[in-house]
């Protein structure tokens, strides 16, 4: 021992500590280094692209021009909102984020089975991220859904942009086969698939969903990059081409994707809501196979984003039931969580507020989503801010809020600090409060007509627009505030969080905080359920 | 222990800190599975797009794919068939250990994936004399028939992208005979091998799809 390790404090290794200096990130094969880096690049493009809806809405807060873009500007500014939000942030997300982290210390391994081809995925991520950024240079009016005609004829840009897409598709796939691989193959002993977390669960469903679906949008995009360079006429009616074959094949993979981006953030609800009920959750099982069946289904009911692009009656009449039959699964999770909450001993911290908040914004979102899949009613709604309003519910007061309540949740394994509660219940306060306030007007609007991707309206919409863009604002602020603290108490905190802050019998929280590099001292061994909460567990004391 | 005994041993398995070597075997063996299953669907939607624009110009794919060699696409199938042999022996002989007939046979299966792609080469170079390339100026010309234009048009996405597999399957068969020349497997390490033959299968299985398809069915 030496006399400086015996007059200060022994500092602990962890995997922030245990290697230095920028090479030991950027080389590091460690799952949980890898999902901060993963955070601190998803992050940056959440805030540009952010910021660019923050743009529109100050274009819309009044009718007429605000002088602020010009109308080319602002169809610029809808495309890139969506694709950096879509292909940049909320797609690789949760899984690519706090899947990273925490699925390996969720089932007792020491990393994911890759852990080469995770870092090569992170770096085809940020390959992909640098081409979006080069294809910024000419920029797209497209939309982020590149649909053809249009984005034949359309700014050089879309080549580009397309590509990037494409490779980002590359990291998403090679996620999901590794989380897939690593589930299978390297859970604990006695970690029974009965056993596991729910948020393992739906990163298992997730990554299924990532594997079958994103080759198929990878060669549909590849078709419109040979279109465009060779004139092939696949798409260009002009070429005997079809349009409506993009169509299929783009929400082919479009419309899973939503469920790569929702699902994870069921996985995460399931976690919160029992530790902060100290119950049990209710029907494990059936959450389970409702994670899957929404997997599956998933990819069977695509063609109801083209219920006005000239498919058939019949097969659009199929898609609708279909669709209809989406609400059953996601109807059987939200009983689920709120039979967890009665009568159990709820503790509203953050997590569990951004949790509960969850669960009814996206009732909202279910419901709405049930009229947008009703034939004659999305005939009037497609294209309106009606759909613009339901996306944003199950996307970003979905997936989103499923991420930041996740963040707030697991905060302290991944950082070993305590954020500042108080502003961080401010800031879901103030995001609680934007975010409705930003889209239920536009429900409104949507009904009344108002088409989405417009750079102007008609004055009588005004009111509803201006009070919309007050939310979106109060929105950015909230988002600003909660990832603010939660940055800055992790890099410069002082108060030390303790291995299992709130008392969960789940796996990740029984080791240090922030663990050390291979996760556990030992290789762990499960002897129990991990939702055991009420019932008199290991030493017989009541959790 | 164990560790020193893996380390030391030059042909057991890789040592590799978070599982063990049966472990890896069967991750690298349900990793390569999955990743096949992503190809697959990449191509379907190449076989989708086939599909419609077949019912769609029933005639004119019939008429288009006349232009296509069948003698041809029928010797690269049965020259793919052949490698895909050679690379089954492979797997044969590295699980008994059996480095120089891994060199041997993947050998062969290289040879007959530079053949398939010097058959592809005279293939391509026929078509753009005869002015059927999306590089020729008269196929870019409003003229020039739209439903030719369609078949050609997936003929060689379908069969470039195949081709590029091809290439992507030689660059691995190769690293595997690289390893093998140094001694490296043996019946207790062999995954690389397995994994690279099962790749090169799909890489064969997808011809087998391609070719009636494009040059019989039509």
């Amino acid at each position: 021992m030496s006399t400086a390790a015996s007059t200060a404090p022994e500092v602990k290794k962890n995997y922030l500590n245990d290697h230095t200096g920028i090479w030991s990130w950027i080389y590091t094969l460690d799952h949980k280094r890898i999902g901060i880096m993963y955070l601190v690049s998803l992050f940056t493009f959440f805030f540009i692209a952010g910021l660019i809806a923050l743009t529109m809405r100050y274009e819309l807060m009044h009718a007429g021009a605000s002088g602020l873009l010009t109308p080319k500007q602002y169809n610029v500014a809808f495309t890139l909102h969506g694709a950096m939000m879509v292909f940049l942030f909320i797609v690789p997300g949760i899984p690519a984020t706090l899947g990273n982290f925490l699925l390996p210390l969720m089932i007792g391994a020491k990393d994911v089975a890759f852990p080469r081809m995770n870092l090569l995925s992170y770096y085809i991520y940020i390959v992909g991220a640098i081409m979006a950024l080069v294809a910024l240079l000419n920029p797209i009016d497209t939309g982020w859904t590149f649909y053809t005609p249009y984005s034949i004829q359309t700014g050089q840009g879309v080549v580009l942009m397309t590509a990037a897409a494409f490779v980002l598709g590359f990291s998403s796939i090679l996620t999901g086969l590794n989380f897939i691989v690593t589930i299978h193959k390297l859970r604990a002993p006695g970690m029974h698939w009965m056993r596991l977390p729910l948020f393992v669960w739906a990163t298992y469903a997730t990554a299924g969903i990532q594997v079958l679906a994103t080759p198929v949008v990878g060669i549909n995009l590849l078709l419109l990059i040979m279109e465009r360079t060779m004139g092939i006429g696949i798409f260009d009616p002009k070429l005997g081409g079809d349009p409506v074959l993009f169509q299929h094949l783009f929400w082919f993979y479009s419309h899973p994707v939503v469920y790569i981006m929702i699902l994870p953030a069921f996985g995460i609800i399931g976690e919160i809501i029992p530790v902060f009920s100290r119950k049990p959750i209710f029907g494990y099982k059936a959450v389970v196979i409702a994670s899957f069946s929404l997997a599956l289904l998933g990819f069977f009911v695509w063609a109801h984003h083209m219920f006005v692009s000239g498919i058939s009656d019949f097969s659009a009449a199929t898609f609708s039931i279909i669709t209809f039959g989406v609400a059953i699964p996601t109807a059987v999770k939200v009983f689920n969580w709120v039979s967890t909450m009665y009568r159990g001993s709820i503790r509203l911290d953050t997590p569990m507020l951004y949790a509960i908040s969850f669960i009814f914004i996206f009732m909202v979102a279910g419901t709405t989503g049930i009229y947008l899949a009703t034939l004659g009613v999305d005939v009037f709604y497609h294209d309106t801010y009606f759909v613009v309003a339901h996306f944003h519910y199950t996307m970003q007061g979905g997936a989103v809020i499923g991420l930041i309540a996740g963040l707030h949740f697991w905060f302290p394994k991944m950082s070993g600090k305590m954020y500042n509660e108080h502003i961080a219940k401010i800031g879901f306060v103030l995001v609680f409060i934007g975010f409705n306030l930003t889209f239920i007007p536009q429900f409104v609007l949507g009904m009344h007509g108002m088409p989405r991707r417009y750079f102007d309206y008609p004055p009588e919409f005004e009111s509803l627009h201006f009070v919309s863009t007050i939310g979106a604002f109060m929105n950015g602020l909230g988002y600003a505030m909660a990832i603010f603290n939660l940055a800055l108490t992790g890099l410069f905190g002082k108060v030390k969080a303790p291995r299992n802050p709130y008392d969960s019998l789940s796996l990740e929280w029984q080791t240090d905080s922030p663990p050390i590099h291979d996760n556990f001292e030992t290789t762990p061994i499960i002897t129990e359920w991990t939702y055991g909460y009420g019932t008199p567990v290991r030493d017989g004391t009541h959790h | 222990m164990t560790h020193k005994a893996e380390t030391m041993d030059p042909q057991g398995p890789p040592h590799v800190h978070h599982m063990d070597a049966t472990t890896a075997y069967g991750a690298a063996k349900l990793g390569m599975w999955l990743f096949l299953a992503t190809e697959i669907l990449l191509f379907g939607g190449l076989f989708c797009a086939f599909a419609l624009f077949r019912w769609t110009y029933l005639e004119e794919f019939h008429q288009a794919s006349k232009h296509l060699n069948v003698w041809m696409g029928a010797t690269n199938t049965v020259v793919l068939l052949i490698s895909s042999y050679f690379a089954a022996l492979a797997v044969d002989a590295a699980q008994h250990g059996n480095n120089k007939k891994i060199v041997t046979y993947l050998s062969i299966t290289m040879l007959c994936a530079v053949g398939f792609l010097v058959i592809k080469y005279f293939e391509y170079s026929s078509k753009y004399h005869h002015g059927l390339s999306p590089l020729n100026v008269e196929f870019n010309s409003p003229e020039f028939n739209a439903a030719y234009k369609c078949f050609f048009g997936l003929y060689y996405c379908m069969t470039a992208l195949h081709g590029l597999h091809v290439i992507f399957g030689m660059a691995i068969l190769g690293w595997v005979i690289s390893k093998a020349r140094k001694n490296r497997f043996s019946e207790r390490y062999y995954t690389p091998v397995e994994v690279g033959a099962l790749y090169w299968h799909l890489v064969d299985l997808i011809w087998i799809y391609l070719f009636p398809l494009l040059y019989l069915v039509g």
